[in-house]
């Protein structure tokens, strides 16, 4: 298949996110229903969800979402799965038959725990061994792709319009804290579905309206570190820049956006001497993960949710609340759908983000 | 229509005469191509609204989202608070046909970003920041922004002038801030009292190196 440079196909994108910061699980049916009111957005390439909180059965366990193409490649992966893992539950993920989505791959489920011999012998901590066990897979096992691979969440993704998607995937059958979905009119590459958004590594998802005009610089840094940009898309570089400075790094969230949406030298220097600093600090040592062109990307985690737009504000994004609820989309429309009456709505400034923080412990 | 969510390009083209009331929030390009006919909404709009309009007036009760009146060459928007990036770029006037914005709250960055002509207000009511954003007026070369406050705006590109508005200045815009206080119930001649700032294209300061360095 010809992707990212090999060939271009012109083109928006929508995405939409809620949040109840109580922690209290709802249906996935609303998702579907935001989505669906962008639906203009996208051409019928790609659609997705991430959804949190939806495990609670098996919440300790990493839970494997994968694409396989064919059987053949089902045993062979599963064989390293056993290698690595204790497989404590697997499945094939639950789909409904529909016209509007085709050409489906094996879609599989594992709830999985590396296996302590393992772990201990590979020095690693817990979330880096699984981390590098699906760069393994999606990189050695020709036909097989790991697209979710976070505790308590999961990623839905496929080829469609997104309202199709989340029909396809029974959405309305989960329950979670946090849903966030992507209709994609994809710009350089071709839909597929491993290309589909979100894209996902451990409990981060991020879902992506824009076209990064430094993705090469941001691949060739994040591959430095370890990272394989699998898919040649935008998109996932981000959620790999997110990963690595969250997890690895140790940065907080309001400083990420300081890095990846950094402020233009002329606003830093006119800022107080403490917050220039700081500023001046993260741009420096962090330099090759700023992300230049246009995008408004939703970041999922075991948190919460961050929203953030590029520092020029070249995509729209627009913020609801009502109660514990939070919601996030590219139209103001997408919420009302949902929410009609709000206690508040507006749309944060380029490089703003808004940051919601999940209570857990229900 | 009184349950819009989302639907684009509402009202996109009417002609004099023909009017549209709107409730629940329209899609993007609202009013796009607006050709003497007259839109008023009871609720917030989303971007582009009244994009590249030719005649004709839109009378949004809410707040307006991106690229609001991009490339307007005529007609009249008026929006009772806020305004998303990039306001009224791109607009231009020729002859009679002079278009015109007024914001009642505080617009975005890059509002009038290369204004070739027209009028831009900004009321900046329950505003609690600056009433516009940065880059405003960048690359500017026609056309007059009004900024109601009490400072001048700071930080302007080099191409944009700023000065305080004079009694000759506010004439200009006395029509249509009163339009504006009979659209939302103000009081006109409370808001043509207040210290008004004007931002015209800098003469003195050709475009030479805006772009390149060389």
């Amino acid at each position: 298949m010809l992707r990212e440079g090999q060939v271009r196909i012109p083109s928006g994108c929508a995405i939409s996110g809620m949040i109840d910061k109580s922690g209290r699980r709802f249906c996935g049916e609303d998702i579907i229903k935001s989505i669906a009111v962008m639906h203009d957005r996208s051409n019928g390439l790609g659609g997705g969800f991430a959804a949190y909180g939806i495990y609670p059965q098996y919440k300790d366990y990493y839970a494997l979402h994968v694409f396989f193409d064919s059987t053949a490649v089902r045993r062979d992966c599963e064989a390293f799965f056993e290698r690595h893992f204790d497989i404590i539950n697997l499945s094939k993920i639950p789909t409904r038959k529909m016209k509007e989505i085709t050409d489906e791959p094996y879609i599989w489920r594992y709830f999985v725990t590396p296996l302590p011999s393992k772990l201990t012998d590979s020095q690693l901590d817990e979330r880096e061994f699984v981390a590098r066990c699906v760069f393994r897979v999606n990189t050695q096992y020709d036909g097989a792709y790991v697209f979710s691979s976070g505790k308590n969440m999961g990623v839905f993704k496929a080829v469609g319009f997104p309202e199709d998607v989340g029909r396809f995937y029974r959405l309305e059958e989960y329950e979670g804290w946090c849903f966030t979905a992507h209709g994609r009119y994809p710009t350089n590459t071709p839909g597929w579905w491993g290309g589909a958004h979100p894209f996902a590594l451990l409990d981060y998802a991020v879902v992506h309206n824009g076209e990064i005009s430094s993705y090469d610089a941001n691949r060739r840094a994040i591959e430095m570190y370890g990272y394989k940009c699998t898919l040649q898309t935008d998109t996932e570089v981000i959620t790999y820049i997110v990963d690595y400075l969250h997890r690895k790094k140790g940065l907080t969230l309001p400083e990420i956006s300081s890095v990846i949406a950094a402020p233009f030298w002329q606003t830093i220097q006119r800022m107080p001497q403490a917050e220039r600093e700081t500023l001046e600090y993260l741009r420096v040592m962090f330099a090759p993960q700023l992300i230049t062109g246009p995008f408004s990307i939703l970041v999922g985690h075991e948190g919460g949710l961050m929203a953030l737009n590029d520092r020029l504000k070249l995509r729209s994004m627009v913020v609801g609340e009502q109660g514990n609820m939070t919601y996030i989309a590219s139209e103001e429309a997408a919420i009302r759908v949902i929410a009609p009456q709000l206690e508040s709505v507006w749309a944060p400034k380029g490089g703003e983000p808004v940051i919601v923080e999940v209570e857990h412990g229900n | 229509m009184t349950t819009c969510c989302g639907e684009r390009f509402l009202g996109a083209g009417l002609k004099t005469g023909e009017t549209l009331h709107l409730s629940g929030t329209p899609g993007n390009a609202m009013g796009a191509y607006l050709d003497g006919g007259e839109i008023t909404v009871q609720g917030n709009v989303q971007d582009a609204v009244g994009d590249t309009m030719n005649h004709g007036t839109i009378i949004v009760h809410g707040s307006a989202g991106d690229a609001l009146g991009y490339a307007m060459r005529g007609g009249e928007i008026y929006v009772r608070g806020s305004a998303g990036y990039r306001a009224g770029i791109h607009m231009k006037e020729y002859e009679s046909q002079k278009p015109v914005l007024v914001i009642g709250g505080g617009a975005g960055s890059f509002l009038g970003e290369y204004m070739a002509g027209g009028l831009i207000v900004v009321l900046s009511m329950d505003c609690a920041d600056s009433p516009a954003g940065n880059f405003t007026g960048t690359g500017m070369h026609g056309g007059k922004i009004f900024i109601r406050a009490q400072q001048p705006l700071e930080h302007l590109p080099a191409q944009v002038s700023q000065h305080a508005a004079t009694p000759e200045d506010l004439q200009e815009i006395a029509a249509y801030v009163t339009q504006f206080a009979q659209h939302f119930s103000f009081d006109a001649n409370e808001l043509l009292q207040s210290q008004f700032y004007v931002l015209c294209p800098n003469a003195t300061n050709p475009y030479h190196q805006l772009y390149v360095a060389n």
